[in-house]
């Protein structure tokens, strides 16, 4: 079950800033649990990030990006209450997404 | 066969419509899900196989699993590279926690049109690659784990050429592995 996503877009001198905050663990497949079994590869691939609706970055990763991944993007332009959808596809097909306005 | 295939594993008529090179990719993808499917996860994968299957570009494997920066910066296209100070890398000189090092990283060429990271001493180098459209600026900040002192390595692509630029990160306690 994917665990929570939380956004924040701001507009400021027509710049848009986007800040997202993603729960994942991030698995590398490297690493041993307590018992010395290797823990199985589990990391988000894919990410997307659209305004009203139209797709601005897509974003593909690796496990080496850091567990419960936060990520800034900026857009060229942007108004308050423009909608922005985050969202993201994981190595086990398992997704999230964010839904919020420009603030 | 293949629409029989995807109704088997619950495709919608928008995938049953779509062109057959596009039915046999989302049938491979649609194979991955069903594995997913039995261990429980239906109610993502319920809102997956509407619209987002479409929006998601496939992993490039080959670039992602290269074990050498030259085989992964093949993988992603970027063979000749032009060193160049119009790519800011903002990054710790040293990290206090290799599984968390934080990286900003701005391009002022013009036309950019995609940002590559590379952590040139990780197991696997390539660590991202964010495509921007004409809406966004190549512009981001993220978090990556490095398992050892090492360059880290930025591509941008724009107008048909690669670019680069290299930042050096000392680690204390590396951040891969248990």
């Amino acid at each position: 079950m994917a665990g929570p996503m939380k956004m924040r877009a701001v507009a400021s001198g027509g710049v848009v800033d986007i800040r997202v905050l993603m729960t994942h663990p991030m698995e590398t497949g490297l690493r041993k649990d307590s018992d010395g079994n290797v823990v199985p590869e589990h990391f988000i691939q894919n990410i997307t990030v659209k305004l009203n609706g139209r797709t601005m970055v897509e974003g593909q990763i690796s496990q080496a990006i850091s567990r419960n991944p936060v990520f800034s993007f900026r857009l060229k332009s942007g108004n308050k209450g423009d909608k922005i959808e985050v969202s993201w596809l994981d190595n086990k097909g398992e997704s999230n997404s964010t839904q919020g306005v420009v603030d | 066969m293949i629409g029989r295939k995807l109704q088997a594993i619950g495709a919608g008529s928008a995938e049953l419509r779509a062109t057959p090179s596009r039915r046999r990719s989302l049938l491979q993808a649609g194979l991955g899900l069903t594995v997913a499917r039995a261990a429980g996860l239906a109610g993502s994968l319920a809102g997956l196989l509407g619209a987002p299957l479409a929006a998601f570009a496939a992993w490039n494997k080959e670039a992602f699993r290269a074990k050498s920066v030259a085989d992964a910066l093949k993988g992603i296209g970027a063979a000749a590279l032009s060193p160049t100070k119009d790519l800011a890398i903002d990054a710790p000189e040293i990290a206090e926690n290799g599984a968390v090092v934080p990286i900003e990283i701005t391009s002022t060429i013009a036309s950019t049109r995609s940002l590559s990271v590379l952590a040139e001493k990780n197991p696997f180098p390539l660590v991202a690659k964010f495509d921007f459209t004409d809406g966004a600026l190549p512009y981001v900040k993220l978090n990556l784990k490095l398992s050892e002192t090492a360059d880290v390595r930025v591509i941008a692509e724009a107008d048909g050429r690669n670019y680069t630029a290299a930042q050096n990160v000392k680690v204390t306690i590396g951040g891969c592995g248990g």
